[in-house]
């Protein structure tokens, strides 16, 4: 009775969103005023039908209702709770179903937050946000309805790949969908300004806040996923340039450089089409990730099942998303307008410089990750673009706009020169580069690379600090107080810009420093990686309901004290007979210990992998750093919609503020 | 005109920035292409030499064999039409089973023994790698016409 109910509200829902589609867009063409004001309870009607679905769903996975052919597919009754829970997205059905239930929970918020906002744009971006959520309830509704009856029902569930069985992935794939379905509020914000032919700072300064959020949990779900891989795929990197991946990081660069455009747009009015165009890119990206990913055309650890005409449906529903809204910025775009005009040397052109690197960047991944698909598709040979390639071009391409996150903040806005910016990051540039030179030496051995990368990080940390004092010292010479004075969306932005540094450090360090060794343990054997002993003390067995586990002991020592005891295990779950490593981690604020089993050798001696990862953890620190900052800036009052007008004459006041301050200070 | 000539600069400098990044991208992108062969392709040479490349087929029952000291392991990787050596030092993946689908990522020694530096991992026990399946698909051909022109032969030789 409940995945019927279920499965009826979704059919429910998919009514509501082609209403949603139809209505309000009409309705604001023709300036019909009732029709327009129906987008917000249509949104929320949708909302509450999807989430009911939802709700139906995580239902037959708690009460383990194998009538449920996806339940059967991807449960088992002793599987614990909390991953019967997680395991509503542990494959394509469900997963896509949480698809649509953060496009719509995305739709609803818009709908509640956004009361002060004209009735006609509202209504195009609830619209515009109706047709997506159409095509893609007819995709789950006709290609992978996941409350499809099994009959008779089976005794006992398949059971979810053991890979699965982990706390990320109760929060990995839901953070991750909430920042890529995040970016069709940004989407459907700026094809509603095509059609409204309206595109000016008010308009970049309602989708701004909404990007900001879409960009963190984004920022978050990569980390997240890749701390996850980390731990759990049993060798120890960070990131693999998997092509999964990729997808979920297209849209992140784009993300970013439509984060950076906005600013421009909302504070200059310059770049209205530039964001417009990466608005649209930006999601269009994230579908393409929705399709590499479910269409089962790559092989990884994401691609659950392949059926031609799952990755077909997406592809039309990609054309028509990608191609209309070209197609409407091809013929709408010319009328916008291009707004304030800036010198050569400005915050603006570095702005822009920051955008063309990070989509070059984004197109790089592009190329590396479609390639394959293409040649294969061609029948031209099977090939492969590993990590190299991406390292490869990464680092030039990171370089300069690393190097340009340094200037970008201290630049003025519409002119600025280049000698005076010289003269005051001077300093920076100094301290910077005499650390970066002595700190590998304190590492133990000094590389060129290694020097480089934490110069870039310690130069965008000390212009940072520069940037703060030049505002700090403004604010008092106005007779404000100093840090409290500065608007969050600054604070934020430096804060993510840390995180930036921070991330550089670890990536730096771990790739420069990292020690991996895979070695033949008998009972009792030592190793010594990185000043640390490991002693292999054997395995034990141990058994828990839904898997056995062989667990190892692994001592290690320092100095001839004894420091811990690692526990790796290798398990072997019951329903799936598939055996995993489980790597046992020992982590710290400047390095982490690793150890994991590999195979029985011969007569009790094991094969071991042991890793010594310097400063890992702050690749994962300086992400929640940057999606720390993210909140920040979306949490300026100036987009608290509420007290829009008040806070509005507010912030021109500051701003008018400091223009005067910065004029001030020039003269 | 000042403002023209500058504009001209400005995107004289940004195609020029284009063109270096789209060269550095091409010549990453080329030496780093690892191209996926067969048994069967590797011994019709058309595999590259001393260039990396993927090697895929499965496991064949019982070639298992472990150095005693160490941890290299040796195995045969086929097609199910032509088998290939393949030696590797480390730790093999969690799903590598004999008589699995496997692909394997290094260079074909002089030897005839193809050196790997990476065995890749399944995630799913039910998962055959594409490239795998598509190449055991060929060879079936292959084995198919093989046996059947033998018993033809067989049956050209009954009759007479």
């Amino acid at each position: 009775m409940i995945p019927e109910i279920g499965h009826f509200s979704l059919i429910l829902a998919l009514s509501v969103a082609m209403v949603q589609a139809v209505l309000p867009l009409v309705g604001s063409a023709r300036g019909n005023e009732n029709w327009m004001r129906m987008a917000r309870p249509i949104a929320q009607g949708q909302f509450l039908f999807v989430a009911t679905a939802f709700a139906c769903l995580v239902y037959a996975f708690i009460t383990s209702d194998f009538s449920v052919l996806y339940v059967a597919e991807h449960a088992n009754t002793e599987l614990p709770l909390q991953y019967r829970v997680g395991a509503v997205w542990g494959g394509h059905e469900g997963s896509m179903l949480l698809w649509v239930l953060m496009l719509t929970g995305w739709t609803m918020a818009v709908s509640v937050f956004s009361r002060k906002l004209p009735d006609d744009l509202i209504a195009r971006v609830i619209g515009i946000l109706g047709l997506v959520s159409t095509g893609f309830l007819a995709f789950i509704l006709l290609t992978s309805n996941p409350f499809i009856r099994l009959m008779p029902a089976a005794l006992e569930g398949r059971d979810l790949n053991p890979l699965l069985q982990d706390t990320g992935l109760v929060f990995h794939p839901p953070m991750l969908y909430m920042g890529y379905v995040g970016f069709s509020v940004a989407f459907a914000f700026a094809i509603a300004a095509l059609l409204g032919g309206r595109l000016d700072a008010a308009w970049a300064r309602w989708s701004r806040p909404w990007t900001l959020v879409a960009w963190m949990f984004l920022t978050m779900g990569i980390a997240m996923g890749s701390v996850w891989a980390y731990y759990e795929l049993g060798w120890g990197g960070w990131w693999f340039w998997d092509p999964v991946e990729n997808a979920s990081f297209m849209p992140w660069l784009a993300g970013t450089a439509l984060i950076h455009s906005l600013a421009v747009t909302e504070k200059r009015g310059s770049f209205k089409n530039w964001t417009v165009l990466l608005a649209i890119i930006t999601f269009s990206l994230s579908l393409i990730g929705t399709l590499l990913v479910r269409s089962g055309v790559l092989t990884s650890v994401h691609a659950f099942a392949s059926d031609p005409s799952r990755g077909v449906f997406i592809l039309i529903l990609l054309v028509i998303v990608t191609g209309g809204s070209m197609a409407l910025f091809a013929w709408r775009a010319p009328r916008v307008g291009l707004g304030g005009r800036f010198a050569l040397v400005s915050r603006e052109s570095f702005l822009l410089a920051n955008n063309v690197l990070l989509l070059v960047a984004a197109a790089t991944v592009l190329l590396g990750t479609l390639y394959p698909l293409i040649m294969d598709a061609l029948d031209m040979g099977k090939i492969s673009v590993g990590p190299p390639y991406f390292n490869k071009v990464f680092v030039p391409v990171m370089t300069p706009l690393i190097f340009l996150m340094g200037l970008g903040p201290i630049a003025r806005w519409k002119q600025a020169s280049l000698p005076d910016l010289a003269v005051r990051l001077r300093w920076a540039f100094g301290v910077s580069l005499v650390s970066a030179l002595i700190a590998p030496v304190l590492m133990g051995e000094w590389f060129p690379l290694v020097s480089m990368g934490l110069l870039l990080a310690f130069w965008v940390m000390t212009t940072a600090v520069v940037g703060l004092m030049r505002r700090v010292r403004r604010n008092q010479e106005i007779g404000r107080p100093g840090l409290a004075g500065m608007t969050r969306s600054y604070i934020g932005m430096q804060v993510a810009h840390f995180g930036v540094a921070v991330f550089i450090v670890g990536v730096t360090l771990v790739n420069g420093y990292q020690v991996e060794k895979d070695v033949r343990m008998n009972v009792g054997d030592t190793t010594e990686v990185a000043g640390y002993t490991f002693r292999f003390d054997g395995v034990a067995q141990t058994k828990v309901p839904n898997y056995t586990a062989t667990q190892g002991y692994v001592q290690v020592i320092r100095d001839g004290v004894e420091l811990m005891v690692l526990h790796p295990q290798k398990r072997n779950y019951n329903v799936q007979t598939m055996p995993m490593t489980e790597a046992a981690i020992d982590t710290g604020l400047t390095r982490d210990l690793y150890a994991s089993l590999g195979e029985p050798v011969s007569g009790g001696a094991w094969s071991v992998r042991i890793y010594y990862k310097p400063f890992i953890d702050w690749i994962w620190g300086g992400c929640f750093i940057m999606a720390l900052g993210g909140g920040l800036a979306m949490s300026d009052r100036r987009y608290r919609l509420a007290s829009r007008s008040k806070a509005k004459a507010q912030s021109d006041a500051v701003d008018a503020a400091r223009n005067l301050a910065t004029e001030g200070g020039r003269a | 005109m000042k403002s023209r000539h500058k504009r001209l600069a400005i995107v004289a400098v940004g195609l020029i920035g284009l063109g270096v990044a789209t060269t550095l991208v091409l010549r990453a992108f080329n030496s780093n292409l690892v191209f996926f062969f067969s048994t069967s392709q590797v011994a019709a040479k058309e595999s590259p030499q001393g260039r990396s490349f993927r090697l895929g087929g499965l496991v064949e029952e019982g070639s298992l064999k472990r150095e005693d000291n160490g941890l290299t392991v040796h195995f045969v990787v086929t097609d199910t039409a032509v088998k290939i050596p393949v030696t590797f030092t480390g730790i093999l993946p969690d799903l590598f089973r004999e008589g699995q689908g496997v692909v394997a990522q290094g260079k074909l020694g002089s030897d005839g023994v193809f050196k790997a530096d990476e065995v890749l991992a399944k995630h799913d026990e039910k998962y055959m790698p594409p490239e795998v399946a598509d190449a055991l698909e060929k060879a079936k051909v292959v084995n198919k016409q093989m046996s059947g022109t033998s018993l033809a032969n067989g049956a050209a030789e009954a009759a007479k």
